[in-house]
């Protein structure tokens, strides 16, 4: 094995150097290579705030061994959107006060991003269960599953497949 | 340092001969947490981490009709499992998938991963037991195939060899109710305080029932089977509230319960009584 391997995430390639292998995706992403958006808490794949899509798929990147994901591709929440245009989801959040301390909103975002890709039509009960890997422990999750229900009415209206903001079709 | 991703189980036997003291990764929700919590330091210390999820015979699953048998890679996740034609064709695991940890666990999680760590909780494990599963092992020294009840030996411990890895596990599709049913302190991500498996075979006429997290790993009530298979109306696929309940006891009788942090032995064998009573009465509604 050389002494980097490489990671493709949010579009672009990135070398890790020097790593230990035992090193968690999640642990890559924010201390080497500065993807700070995703959080870190409880590293065990309870809380769902390091939530990032590996291949599309919605999974835990402190439940990823970092050094697996070569050749793959990795979504941030860096990557749902481009700085300072807001994606529907997150502009949904914003409107819907459904941000306190912050620190659940990317690993939500995320998965929210997965959830309205695979199914731009949940409601209620779907939208619940698809949230139901992270905590929040300042809202109380209502206007969260508010914030998600508008986003999926809004993308609904718009019509299903014509908005995607990982640029996908 | 090396980090192996085999993409065909060849090359994963040849990597884990080449490495025995390797750690194997699938999906990685039971390992990583120990490595995050610092307690794989040993096996990542043999310098190896050989990677499981893209060896392609790992994972697929297949039907066959003519044997009404499912045989379902190690690699196949829960997410899987709970998507049709799966799970209509194994709808107990497909009940059992969905109450395991969160979306983003499912998606990672493997059903070989759950049978390698063999946790008394582990919840695809009193399906397979109920099922009467097959497990295929193989290494470069050959394969082998074990009944899952041979293949569980107690808590965390099971047949596996050194150098050896799950293939996959058999399944019959069988014609009758079947389900799952567990229960935690809550409904998302919980880890089962008492769990319970009941399988009808309409054609055989007879009833399996299997129990997680009351002994140290999953074990089946034969008293319980014997007396739902003889005392069940199979004509009208009807039970009176007394015979489902009374099967319930029986299946709790087996139980062999114990204290700890998550709960009491008396509250898991009252859990277990009531979830399987519950459960036959999913197939044999009241008479
Ligand atoms: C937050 C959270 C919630 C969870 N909730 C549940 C739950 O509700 N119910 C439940 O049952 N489990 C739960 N788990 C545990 C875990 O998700 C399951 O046991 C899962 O099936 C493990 O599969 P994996 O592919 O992730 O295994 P890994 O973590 O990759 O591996 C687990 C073990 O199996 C070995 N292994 C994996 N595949 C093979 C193979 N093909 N051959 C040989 N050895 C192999 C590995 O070496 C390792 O020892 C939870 C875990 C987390 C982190
Ligand atoms: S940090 Fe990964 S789930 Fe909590
Ligand atoms: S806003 Fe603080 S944890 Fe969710």
């Amino acid at each position: 094995m050389p002494e980097f391997y490489e990671l493709q995430i949010n579009g672009s390639a990135h070398d890790v150097h020097d790593a230990w292998l035992g090193e968690s995706l999640l642990y890559v992403l924010r201390e080497r290579l500065g993807f700070t958006g995703t959080k870190s808490a409880c590293e065990e794949g309870e809380c769902g705030s390091c939530s990032v899509l590996v291949d599309d798929v919605l999974v835990c990147a402190c439940l990823a061994l970092a050094g697996s994901a070569t050749g793959k591709t990795v979504t941030t929440v860096e990557g749902l959107a481009a700085t300072g245009t807001p994606s529907d989801v997150q502009q949904a959040f914003v409107t819907a006060g459904a941000v306190q301390c912050g620190f659940c909103t990317p690993g939500l975002i995320v998965a929210a991003h997965a959830l309205l890709t695979e199914s731009p039509e949940a409601t209620g009960q779907e939208i619940r269960e698809a949230l139901s890997g992270n905590v929040c422990r300042c809202t109380g999750y209502g206007r969260i599953l508010e914030a998600v229900a508008a986003a999926a009415r809004a993308r609904l209206a718009a019509g299903a497949g014509s908005i995607d903001d990982r640029g996908e079709t | 340092m090396a980090v192996v991703i085999p993409i065909d189980l060849d090359a994963a036997m040849r990597a884990a001969s080449a490495a025995p003291d390797a750690l194997i990764l699938a999906g990685g929700t039971d390992v990583m947490v120990e490595v995050n919590a610092g307690q794989r330091r040993r096996a990542l210390d043999s310098d190896t981490v050989i990677v499981l999820d893209r060896v392609r015979e790992l994972r697929r699953w297949s039907h066959d009709p003519e044997r009404r048998t499912v045989t379902l890679g190690a690699g196949v996740t829960y997410t899987e499992l709970m998507t049709e034609p799966l799970a209509s064709l194994l709808p107990a695991l497909a009940e059992a998938s969905r109450t395991v940890g969160s979306p983003q666990i499912r998606n990672a999680g493997t059903i070989g991963g759950n049978l390698a760590t063999c946790s008394p909780a582990g919840d695809t494990l009193p399906v397979l037991a109920a099922l009467d599963a097959d497990v295929h092992l193989a290494s470069l020294n050959g394969e082998r195939t074990l009944p899952v009840g041979q293949f569980m030996l107690g808590v965390k411990t099971t047949a596996l060899t050194r150098g050896e890895l799950i293939v996959g596990v058999t399944a019959p599709v069988l014609r009758g109710a079947q389900g799952y049913a567990k229960v935690g302190v809550r409904n998302a991500m919980v880890i089962a305080i008492a769990s319970a498996c009941v399988i009808v075979d309409e054609d055989c006429r007879d009833v399996r029932i299997a129990l997680g997290s009351v002994a140290p790993t999953i074990i089946r009530c034969p008293d319980a089977e014997r007396h739902a298979a003889a005392n069940l109306d199979w004509d009208r696929g009807r039970a009176t509230p007394g015979v489902a309940a009374e099967i319930g006891e029986r299946a709790a009788a087996d139980a062999r319960p114990i204290d700890d942090h998550r709960s009491t032995a008396a509250y898991r064998s009252r859990a277990v009584a009531l979830l399987v009573g519950r459960l036959v009465r999913r197939g044999f509604p009241d008479a």
